[in-house]
């Protein structure tokens, strides 16, 4: 039998996933397959192209295994537009004047960005953004330019003014509707999400229609628009939407809709059954979807019927999307504008945290027919799944959008209940039944074989959460133990490691490897183990089988810097500190030649000091009743304080006094992570403990307490856990809250991040420190007396040891400090000379 | 006695550095051998012994010798204190980078002293 020839034109991702169809069906012994590619490089992931601007090269984002088509037999044009279809003669002919005779042909041409005619659009510093070509010129012009403006607020035009931010431009974003991402959003979403955009430094204008762009010397330099307005700017990006790439088609004659696109049937088929049309340039049921998922599904209808004559069908599709823009989720699902007759919406708007969530009910209430989230997309999966399988809901709707009632949990769906014809990946049309067989057929253990056996995941991204839930469900069900390893050397958690050693009261690393280890271990389970044991056992950490577990912080017990010198930061309880303490800081600092600086934490650091200067420096300290600051640990760091009742006229308790007994109490405590507190005299909250691990707050009758919040990379609020309370009690929930955390959390895991993952959240967290529901209060109040009593200052400690103090020498052989140091003056003190101003101070130019 | 390669064929002379127990088990020192900077590390508590330059090419700073001992998959290495990369004990190769490799030294322990050439 001769092989037919089928023809691709366009290998973008929706041609290229067609190719791929036809390679796993075993087409190519019946078909010739030929395709042109216009573009300088075969199909890559448009949909991540804005991680090019993040440090992805080309090939990082190359769609197309080396190799695949030579393989397979694939003809591929590269650099060739199809110009012209033949339809008389059966012919495709390209720009480079290649003529090939068909049987069938796939239109694979896309879309290109819709550029609205604004007089000036063309000038130079113009751009869409589209293709790899388009970055690469925005990149090449960005390096001139301050300020950039992206036109249009949708999807694309979010993603785009993402780039632009990274760029390092002054970005705004002109939209023309009233407000952002109108196709997805309404009203009260757009509002919240404009909020948020803002805050995070990109100007949005709406309702805004631009007249003109205006250059000088040829490049851009404003736009002007139709309220009068100007907004001065260094390079504009156009990203007004798109238009389906049809003009082969309507040239051959075949039918377009009046709007664009090339009208297509359920099997695909434009208006010549034998000329296929697919993906964005296909107008299916008079819409375009731009989307990448639909096109996957078309590609896939088009192969299985030119396999398999009218076996499958498309239907439309999905367009539900969940996005980060600028680090902001936003999804949009389902009837997201309650369009179906007797919907009902319900809808919650959180203003100051930037959150907004609606979903849409039928008249029942029963089912789920769409929604919008934004500031927090979380529920998004969850929600898909409602919708897609139908589920009833619970009885009150808007039970979805809250937290959890108290004592219930949340009507969350778990992965177990859902069918297996579930869609979970839309992306790449994946079930759960096809990812649970292949989880127990081939044995998959961890998500990347789940991703690359079945594709779920390799898209958006989206539903990678949902596929590790299911695959953790399955390996559970198989009895395989899931894991949550530290590291190659132990085959186990923290928390599992935390119960070994006090279980099995062990007291030293090499035992517990030696137990249940293997290797030598490394830099991740060293310092978690030693932090364990010295929550544990509150031994010296520079004891000889401690001290090389110790990151170089702890086992010098000073912060190292980035010249290898360390910081001296003592600790100032509460930061109350009387004028002869600070005149010894003062002193001492002069005779180290140290830089001093207060800290954000409300103490002052001395740096630069050498190695072998600490203990000299620390020397001095002790004697002037300073001890150690643990700066340098994974443990109780400041417990910062107001003024409080003592001086100020609105203080209610005495805020100082607590934050320094608190401070006094807790220590030394090492914990998986740093831990930071404050004590606030009023509601005023001067010493911010709402931003604190654990935070108090005077109140008329006692104190609040607050837990896990931070301020750092991602700041989070603490969650008021007990009001009102006298300080007894207070010391009582401060002692078992910490020790569960201790206990329960993983490595480098703060306690905000722990008490995201803890399941049931806050008012689990109340009822086990509160009311003890796990029983356990009584031991974690007395690991806590036992770490109160057997405190010691370690520099102290290191102090009155002369055998510890050998290892503070920078060599060991000669007695001499790290010659490479090299130190410039700034501001009347000294810092780290810079490597050009090295050679400078070693020449004498600069002192 | 077990002895790390040496990058070099030739071995001029032995330094004695120190007495091997000044080393404490699983740490580092850094001595000076003529004009250098070397890193020495004592894995386990016997006398297996390494030595590379102190210089950490990252950070730029002289402190590999303050760095955590551990292995990958059995290759000994020592993880920089500053941005923890982590270097081949026996080789110098970087193991985080494959670009970056840094000198090694030879080294033996000798009636319980530590000699390190250059
Ligand atoms: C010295 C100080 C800056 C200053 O000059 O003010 C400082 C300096 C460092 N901070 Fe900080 N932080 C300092 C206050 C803060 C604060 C403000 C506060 O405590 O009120 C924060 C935000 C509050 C918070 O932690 O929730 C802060 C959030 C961080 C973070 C991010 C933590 C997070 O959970 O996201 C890190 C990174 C880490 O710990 O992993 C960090 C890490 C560091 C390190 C240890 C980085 C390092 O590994 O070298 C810096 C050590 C410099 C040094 O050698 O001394 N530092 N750091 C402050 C010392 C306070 C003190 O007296 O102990
Ligand atoms: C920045 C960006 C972000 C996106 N993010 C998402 C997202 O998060 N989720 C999502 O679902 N979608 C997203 N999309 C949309 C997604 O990329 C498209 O839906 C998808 O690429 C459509 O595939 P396609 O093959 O139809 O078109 P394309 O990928 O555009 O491929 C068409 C190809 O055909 C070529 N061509 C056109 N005419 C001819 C001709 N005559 N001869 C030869 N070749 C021709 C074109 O040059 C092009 O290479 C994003 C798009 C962009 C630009
Ligand atoms: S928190 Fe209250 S008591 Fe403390 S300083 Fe502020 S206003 Fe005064
Ligand atoms: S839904 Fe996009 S990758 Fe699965």
């Amino acid at each position: 039998m001769t092989k037919k020839t089928l023809v691709v034109i366009g290998n973008g991702m929706v041609g290229h996933k067609f190719l791929e169809q036809m390679i796993a069906k075993k087409a190519i012994d019946d078909w010739h397959l030929v395709t042109f590619c216009e573009e300088p490089r075969v199909a890559y992931d448009r949909v991540n192209l804005s991680g090019f601007f993040s440090g992805k090269t080309a090939a990082d984002l190359t769609l197309v295994e080396p190799g695949l088509y030579q393989d397979h037999n694939i003809q591929i044009y590269v650099g060739d537009k199809a110009i012209r279809i033949d339809r008389d003669h059966k012919t495709v002919t390209s720009a480079n004047g290649i003529t090939i005779g068909y049987d069938n042909v796939v239109i694979a041409t896309g879309s290109y960005p819709f550029v609205p005619p604004i007089p000036g659009k063309d000038t130079q510093g113009t751009f869409v953004y589209r293709t790899i070509d388009d970055l690469e010129a925005m990149a090449a012009h960005a390096k001139s330019a301050k300020v950039g403006v992206v036109i249009g607020g949708g999807l694309l035009g979010l993603e785009c003014a993402n780039a632009l931010k990274h760029m390092g431009l002054e970005t705004h974003v002109v939209e023309f509707a009233p407000r952002l991402m109108p196709v997805q959003v309404d009203d009260a979403g757009g509002t919240v999400l404009k909020n948020k955009i803002e805050a995070l430094g990109v100007a949005v204008h709406a309702s805004k229609s631009t007249t003109a762009i205006v250059s000088e010397n040829g490049r851009v330099t404003k736009m002007q628009f139709a309220d009068g307005d100007e907004l001065q700017t260094d390079m504009i990006v156009f990203s007004a939407g798109i238009r389906p790439r049809d003009e082969i088609a309507r040239d051959c004659g075949l039918a377009v809709g009046d709007r664009g696109g090339i009208v297509i049937n359920d099997h695909c088929q434009t208006s010549d059954p034998d000329i296929y049309a697919i993906g964005e340039c296909a107008l299916y049921d008079n819409r375009i979807y731009g989307l990448v998922a639909p096109g996957y599904t078309m590609a896939t209808v088009v192969a299985d019927n030119l396999c398999d004559r009218g076996s499958n069908a498309f239907t439309g599709a999905d367009m539900s999307t969940k996005l980060k823009l600028l680090g902001v989720d936003v999804a949009s699902f389902g009837d997201a504008f309650s369009k179906t007759s007797g919907a009902k919406e319900f809808a919650i708007i959180d203003s100051i945290q930037g959150i907004y969530k609606k979903i849409v009910v039928d008249e029942s209430g029963d089912r789920l027919l769409g929604g919008i989230l934004v500031g927090d997309a979380s529920a998004y999966g969850n929600l898909l799944q409602l919708m897609q399988n139908q589920i009833v809901l619970p009885p009150h709707p808007e039970d979805l959008l809250l937290p959890p009632r108290e004592g219930q949990s949340s009507f969350a769906m778990g992965v177990e209940s859902l069918p297996d014809t579930a869609q979970i990946c839309s992306c790449n049309n994946v079930t759960k039944g096809q990812i649970c067989s292949a989880i127990q057929e081939q044995g998959l253990t961890d998500i990347a074989s789940v991703k690359k056996c079945t594709q779920a995941g390799t898209g958006c991204g989206g539903c990678v959460p949902l596929v590790t839930d299911l695959l953790k469900d399955q390996l559970k069900k198989a009895g395989v133990e899931v894991k949550n390893h530290l590291c190659e050397h132990f085959a186990y958690s923290r928390q599992e490691l935390y119960h070994l050693i006090r279980t099995q009261k062990i007291e030293t690393f090499d035992q517990l490897l030696a137990g249940h280890g293997q290797g030598k271990g490394c830099e991740i389970c060293k310092p978690a183990v030693g932090s364990i044991l010295a929550s544990a056992w509150n031994d010296y950490v520079l004891n000889p089988p401690h001290v090389g577990l110790q990151d170089t912080n702890d086992a010098f017990l000073a912060n190292i810097q980035k010249d290898g010198t360390y910081s001296v930061i003592p600790r100032i309880p509460g930061g109350e500190i009387t004028p002869d303490r600070l005149i010894v800081l003062g002193e001492v600092a002069k005779e180290f030649g140290l830089y001093t600086k207060i800290t954000g934490g409300q103490r002052i650091d001395l740096l630069g000091a050498r190695v072998d200067q600490l203990p000299l420096i620390w020397k001095r300290l002790i004697d002037a009743g300073f001890e150690s600051g643990h700066a340098y640990g994974k443990a109780l760091r400041t417990v910062k304080s107001c003024v409080g009742s003592t001086w100020c006229r609105f203080g209610v308790q005495d805020s100082t006094s607590l934050a320094i007994e608190v401070e006094l109490r807790y220590r030394g405590l090492r914990a998986p992570h740093k831990l930071k507190s404050a004590v606030s005299g009023c509601t005023r909250e001067c010493a911010e403990a709402q931003s604190k691990d654990f935070g108090i707050i005077a109140t008329e009758n006692g104190w609040n307490l607050y837990v896990c919040g931070n301020g750092g990379i991602r700041p989070q609020h603490a969650q008021l856990i007990a009001e009102d309370i006298d300080k007894e009690t207070l010391i009582k929930y401060i002692d078992r809250f910490l020790m569960f955390y201790i206990r329960t959390a993983n490595r480098l895991e703060r306690t905000a991040t722990w008490l995201n993952k803890l399941e049931g959240g806050i008012d689990y967290l109340k009822q086990v420190v509160i009311h003890d529901s796990l029983g356990i209060c009584d031991e974690l109040e007395a690991e806590m007396a036992h770490q109160v009593e057997t405190y010691a200052c370690e520099w102290k400690t290191t102090i009155d040891d002369p055998t510890k103090l050998m290892r503070f020498r920078h060599f060991v052989n000669v007695d001499q400090p790290d010659p490479s140091l090299v130190h410039v003056e700034e501001r009347g003190q000294k810092r780290p000379a810079f490597d050009d101003e090295k050679e400078l101070v070693i020449t004498g130019e600069r002192s | 006695m077990i002895q790390a390669l040496p990058t070099q064929s030739l071995i001029n002379q032995w330094v004695t550095i120190c007495p091997i127990e000044q080393i404490l088990p699983n740490t580092g020192v850094c001595a000076l051998v003529e004009g250098q900077q070397v890193a020495v590390f004592r894995v386990g508590d016997g006398t297996e012994i390494y030595a590379l330059s102190n210089y950490d090419p990252f950070s730029k700073a002289f402190v590999l010798s303050r760095g955590i001992i551990g292995d990958r998959n059995g290759i000994p290495k020592v993880a920089s204190p500053i941005y923890k990369q982590n270097f081949n004990l026996q080789t110098g190769q970087c193991l985080d980078d494959e670009t970056v490799r840094i000198p090694t030294f030879a080294v033996r322990v000798i009636e319980m002293q530590v000699q390190v050439s250059v």
